[in-house]
């Protein structure tokens, strides 16, 4: 798995290209952590679009984001979320509290 | 009667968490399920292997063992370790349930096997291991003589 940032204003933009699983979480937690606190930036989008694959990782991953955004009173959003990791996510409840917007634009707009 | 098996057995290591569920997923292909049931049981194997990885064996090393079965249209997958066990089955199967919330897991690993799979039995002795159980029942070839 790989992501890429991407800075706008004070929101750091996160795109996953690949598997996120427990294996590759651990790595992916530290850099987007790192950028997000070396940039001090604010909000958070997670781009999920380019995930081929997710287990329940992807929430802890997502859970933990969340946190950090919330500690630095900041917010976190979801785009590009695909039928099945929504099912996934709609499980643990984390919908209830992370926002899921239909673009970047949208959710730039609305964070 | 069994139609067709596997076994595969490898280091508790992480980076092994995809070639697992690759595995399985390739050896279930010859049901011709479709795609969503292949990550159905794809997600499924990757939360069972991580839990023999990183619970069972809590990081140290250890050997994960996959066995399955298939049978008519349905596969049947066992997933089992030498690890530490589990004490209490029905908390640690509870929704949101996780001995390890310092490693960002959310505790939805059994409630996510449960949900893809269409049979889920788990067997768990402290300090001897655990063995998760799992079938799928693949629809789609179902009308096939
Ligand atoms: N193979 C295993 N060996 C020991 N304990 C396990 C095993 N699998 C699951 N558990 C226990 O069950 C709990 C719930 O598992 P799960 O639903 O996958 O959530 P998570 O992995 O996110 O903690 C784990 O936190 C752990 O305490
Ligand atoms: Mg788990």
């Amino acid at each position: 798995m790989q992501v890429n940032f991407d800075v706008k204003d004070k929101n750091l933009i996160v795109r996953f290209i690949g598997e996120l699983d427990h294996h590759s979480a651990e790595d992916i937690r530290k850099s987007i952590d790192e950028e997000y606190r070396k940039k001090m930036l604010k909000n958070i989008v997670l781009d999920l679009k380019g995930i081929s694959f997710m287990d329940s990782s992807g929430i802890g991953l997502i859970m933990g984001r969340y946190k950090n955004a919330q500690g630095n009173n900041g917010k976190l959003a979801l785009i590009n979320v695909n039928p099945r990791m929504e099912k996934i996510l709609f499980m643990s409840g984390i919908l209830k509290i992370v926002k899921v917007y239909q673009s970047e634009v949208e959710a730039l707009s609305n964070i | 009667m069994i139609e067709n098996n596997m076994k595969l057995e490898f280091p508790s290591k992480s980076q092994n968490e995809s070639f697992a569920r690759v595995v399985v997923a390739a050896f279930a292909a010859q049901l011709d399920p479709t795609i969503e049931e292949l990550a159905d049981v794809k997600t499924a194997v990757s939360e069972a292997v991580t839990n023999s990885i990183i619970h069972g064996y809590e990081g140290t090393d250890g050997i994960v063992f996959i066995e399955c079965n298939i049978n008519d249209n349905k596969i049947e997958i066992f997933v089992k370790d030498k690890g530490k066990g589990i004490k209490d089955i029905n908390i640690a199967m509870e929704p949101l349930y996780t001995s390890k919330p310092e490693l960002e897991r959310s505790g939805m690993g059994f409630t996510v096997m449960e949900t893809f799979m269409d049979e889920l039995e788990v067997k768990s002795e402290e300090g001897k291991g655990t063995i998760i159980r799992m079938v799928k029942e693949f629809k789609s070839v179902s009308t096939k003589g």
